[in-house]
């Protein structure tokens, strides 16, 4: 079965991008518009891989990490978080929070689905 | 269209949003709303747009937002104090912001100057130093901005699909494993040590998947160290045991083989060093595995060649395991028959490898053959989770053709037409009303009228999209005219038909523009009014009797009466002795050729009057109003239908013609008397209603069905107001009844005719013609302009 990849992002447009990308790599792709959508279809559906906006209205990013890291079911699920070059010292705040690893924007089709690779079987 | 296009086009409409968002937040924030949660949404949208931008490569957008972003950042991190100015500043770069957008969907430019004058105003909210230590330097030279932001946008491009990579690499790592007789004799192989700290996994991330990728670089020989595992009654499941030692042949950079453990880096021990190093002997001779638990695993698999593709699915196990920060640990125990062939440098499982390279590449055909099966499910689930999402998300919506919508539209309005033909005939037939037939026949009908109107409700839109675009307007056109004045809006959510919202914006930005430069005083009037410096404008829609009704109000200065009466007169508008009331005065300015301001500023004059609004809006079906009272202000009303598609029709017969005038004109109805028809001049009549006299218009002349009168007594006269407000009674035959009819155009069925606004068939198949009052009374009035006058009494 094709690999499901969680993608959290209040960007409609970064949401369709991912999609794009991840659809034509082949996986299976599950939506939510923030951290606390996130969690919840996280629960309800499960995931394989969990793909991270930070800056979300409601729950950003940080919150999703460490949701995800304090549920038994997800501890293990790997997570990447979607940030900016200049946004380093936010890469090390998600590090530190459990972020398995992370895509920096903008990113194209072949370096996400080389992050996810590295991070899910 | 290209999914690359398909989304871009959603950037640029998701864009709209965002801006409309950061605007009602930057508007809160001028009232002074420093609430968190507002700054941060407005900082989340801009930078949206920035995320989006660089996607696509737009750099002059991605420019200017970055320091919008950064001075936002700075407000949200409470380095920068939300005061009046910085709020003006913040709205006034939300504008150019908004031209950066529409320029980038153009394909246009944004005025150079006014982008790097707004840099220089936001960077000027900024003390000078921080600026600096933000790399927004104090000129706005774009280049130390950019180079700061090392934002390097790559485009995204279809023509390589991501899939490809995997595809590549199957394809190299084939190669490499297929025979290479003489290994690559130039570079010397790499030696990678790898150990693993309990925190990378905590992190979910897995040594397996790492080795993976390092097998996709070359040549590999890996060497699994379990020295380090303790006895199993003292073996921690949160802990890391193990170290791997890898041959990475192949001419990759070192930087290639680190970007592997990009990761996990900071959660490992790594050494990376060409083989023959010191450093690599070091970690050799811990290979042989020594403590009882493997050696005896290394003995039973002694000779065994690496797998690793057994290996890699042992180690990744455990993942499936309920305590999955387990897997480290009993990994070793499984995993360690391996470890002995590191003595064999010819132990490279090639068999292994292949079958890994078949699988992926299984995968990846897989892949390709269903790509887009992509889970029209998930997709449908996603939609439904996005609407359900409180905060951010909207109703759940799918966007469908209007095309599509309008030939729904047509049908529903054949279907109308022919379930009244129906009625019709069987009541002909002479069928009881209490028979089965006809009660069937009622609840088509109500069936029918439900139809149509959600069918209506399809193509209703709230007024959002248009009302959205005032606050810029406003600003500008008080920049402009040197006035304060605030925005506030009401009924933004009310629905109309989409027709109807596209033509919604000329008028109301005319009607602001007006209300702004005439209607409100400038500061130093106000105060010295006795008003406080920043005027209201107030823009509203509302339902009201089956119609949309948008209102302008200000509380500005109101309508100078004489000065109104005194421009018409002189420009032949109105009679010397016109008595007129304050609401006929107000409404003057309506009437063509008629303009208050004594230089028709580029404001809201733009060569254009008062009368060309007005008739626009008749053009729609709609009337406008003026009411006023000196010195507190004015407020435009403008009313109109909800659709462009049925009307509420009185159906009337006149010379034999089956004839319908618009329900929204028709006043009220009457038979005449004798003695209150006059004719002035012999031939136009004239009658006298309550004490005001209004033309008498046959309709069956005036529309050429026949030549000689009706006798006004033998009739129905029906007194419409025309959108203008001018009155006339239509004298007619009979009145047949009230019903909403489809509306056909004659135009694009025929030609236009004077007196006749569209057509429509009823229900018993015949075309009957809707009648255009405003024609009708406008010709009249013509034809005797002072009519109208009060009697004295």
């Amino acid at each position: 079965m094709n690999k499901t990849v969680l993608t959290i992002d209040d960007s409609r447009t970064m949401r369709e991008m991912l999609n794009m990308a991840l659809v034509q790599a082949g996986y299976r792709v599950i939506q939510a518009v923030d951290g606390v959508e996130g969690l919840e279809v996280l629960r309800a559906e499960g995931a394989d891989v969990v793909i991270t906006d930070i800056n979300m209205p409601r729950m950003d990013g940080f919150g999703v990490i460490e949701g995800v890291r304090a549920d038994p079911a997800h501890r293990a699920t790997p997570i990447l978080v979607l940030t900016t070059e200049s946004d380093a010292t936010k890469k090390e705040r998600a590090r530190a929070a459990g972020a398995t690893g992370w895509i920096v924007k903008p990113f194209n089709p072949t370096k996400l689905v080389d992050a996810i690779r590295r991070v899910a079987a | 269209m290209d999914p690359f296009e398909s989304i871009k086009a959603t950037f640029f409409q998701e864009c709209e949003e965002l801006l409309t968002d950061m605007e009602s937040g930057l508007l809160a924030m001028e009232q002074g709303d420093d609430d968190s949660e507002t700054i941060n949404a407005v900082f989340r949208a801009v930078h949206s747009v920035k995320g989006g931008a660089g996607a696509f490569g737009l750099e002059e957008l991605i420019r200017f937002a970055h320091v919008f972003e950064t001075v936002l950042d700075e407000m949200r991190s409470g380095k920068l104090h939300l005061t009046d100015e910085v709020a003006k500043v913040l709205l006034r770069a939300s504008d150019v912001l908004a031209d950066h957008v529409a320029a980038a969907r153009s394909g246009g430019q944004v005025d150079e100057g006014r982008t790097v004058g707004m840099i220089a105003d936001l960077q000027g909210l900024i003390d000078q130093d921080r600026a600096a230590e933000l790399g927004l330097n104090e000129d706005g030279d774009s280049g130390a901005v950019e180079e700061d932001f090392g934002f390097v946008p790559v485009v995204l491009s279809l023509d390589e699909p991501a899939a490809d990579a995997p595809e590549v690499d199957v394809a190299a790592l084939m190669a490499a494993a297929a025979p290479p007789p003489e290994a690559p004799a130039a570079a010397p192989a790499w030696r990678v040590t790898f150990r693993p700290k309990a925190e990378m996994y905590a992190k979910a991330n897995e040594a397996a998947l790492v080795l993976r990728e390092l097998a996709r670089l070359g040549d590999v020989e890996v060497a699994l160290d379990a020295g380090a595992v303790p006895p199993l009654d003292q073996l921690s499941a949160e802990q890391a045991y193990l170290t791997w030692t890898v041959r990475l042949s192949g001419d990759k950079s070192e930087a290639e083989v680190r970007e592997v453990f990009e990761f996990v880096e900071d959660d490992c021990d790594l050494e990376v060093t060409r083989e023959g190093e010191a450093a690599t002997e070091a970690s050799e001779p811990d290979i042989a595995a020594d403590d009882d638990a493997s050696a005896s695993a290394v003995e039973a698999a002694a000779g065994a060649p690496l797998d690793l593709d057994a290996l890699l699915a042992r180690v990744a196990a455990p993942t499936e395991e309920p305590a999955p920060a387990a897997a480290p640990a009993p990994a070793p125990v499984a995993a360690a028959p391996p470890a002995a062939p590191a003595q064999d440098p010819a132990s490279l499982d090639v068999a292994g490898l292949i079958a890994l390279a078949e699988k992926a590449s299984q995968d990846h055909a897989q892949t390709q053959a269903a790509p887009p099966k992509a889970d029209p499910k998930a997709d449908q689930k996603a939609e439904a989770r996005a609407a359900a999402g409180p905060a951010t998300a909207a109703t759940p919506t799918i966007r469908v053709d209007l095309d599509r919508v309008d030939r729904l539209i047509n049908a529903v309005g054949e279907l109308v037409i022919q379930q009244a033909m129906l009625s019709q005939r069987v009541f002909e037939s002479g069928l009881a009303r209490s028979s089965d037939v006809a009660l069937g026949l009622e609840d088509l009908e109500l069936l029918t009228r439900e139809i149509q109107d959600s069918v209506m409700a399809i193509r209703a839109q709230p007024v959002k999209s248009v009302f959205q675009r005032m606050p810029r307007l406003v600003r500008e056109v008080a920049d402009m005219v040197g006035k304060k004045v605030r925005l506030v809006m009401d009924g933004e959510n009310t629905e109309v038909d989409k027709t109807v919202i596209e033509r919604l914006s000329d008028p109301i930005t005319h009607m602001l523009r007006n209300a702004i430069d005439h209607g409100l005083e400038t500061p130093e009037e106000r105060e010295a009014g006795g008003k406080g410096a920043e005027g209201t404008v107030r823009l509203a829609a509302l339902h009201r009797g089956g119609r949309i009704v948008i209102e302008v109000q200000d509380d500005g200065r109101g309508i100078n009466r004489p000065r109104v009466r005194g421009i018409a007169m002189a420009k032949g508008l109105i009679a010397e002795d016109a008595v007129l009331s304050d609401d006929e005065i107000d409404n003057l300015i309506f009437l063509p050729g008629f303009s208050t301001a004594d230089v028709v500023s580029d404001i809201s004059g733009r060569g254009v009057g008062m009368d060309v609004v007005k008739r626009s809006i008749q053009a729609l079906g709609g009337r406008i109003s003026i009411t006023s009272e000196p010195g507190k202000g004015s407020k435009f009303s403008m009313s109109l239908p909800l659709t462009l598609a049925v009307l509420d029709g009185m159906v009337v017969s006149a010379a034999d013609q089956t004839l319908v005038a618009p329900l929204s004109n028709i006043v009220e109805s009457l038979t005449p008397r004798a003695e209150d028809v006059h004719l002035i001049g012999g031939r136009d009549a004239v009658i006298c209603i309550r004490d005001t006299f209004v033309p008498l218009i046959d309709v069956g002349v005036a529309l050429g069905f026949r030549d000689t009168p009706l006798p006004p007594a033998s009739g129905v006269a029906v007194l419409v107001e025309s959108e203008g407000g001018g009155k006339a009674a239509l004298l007619v035959e009979a009145i047949q009844g009230q019903r909403q009819v489809v509306i056909k155009s004659l135009e694009a069925n025929y030609q236009h005719i004077h007196g006749v606004a569209a057509a429509t068939i009823l229900g018993d198949g015949r075309v009957a013609l809707i009648l255009d009052v405003d024609a009708l009374v406008t010709t009249s009035r013509r034809k005797a302009p002072r009519i109208e006058k009060r009697m004295a009494v």
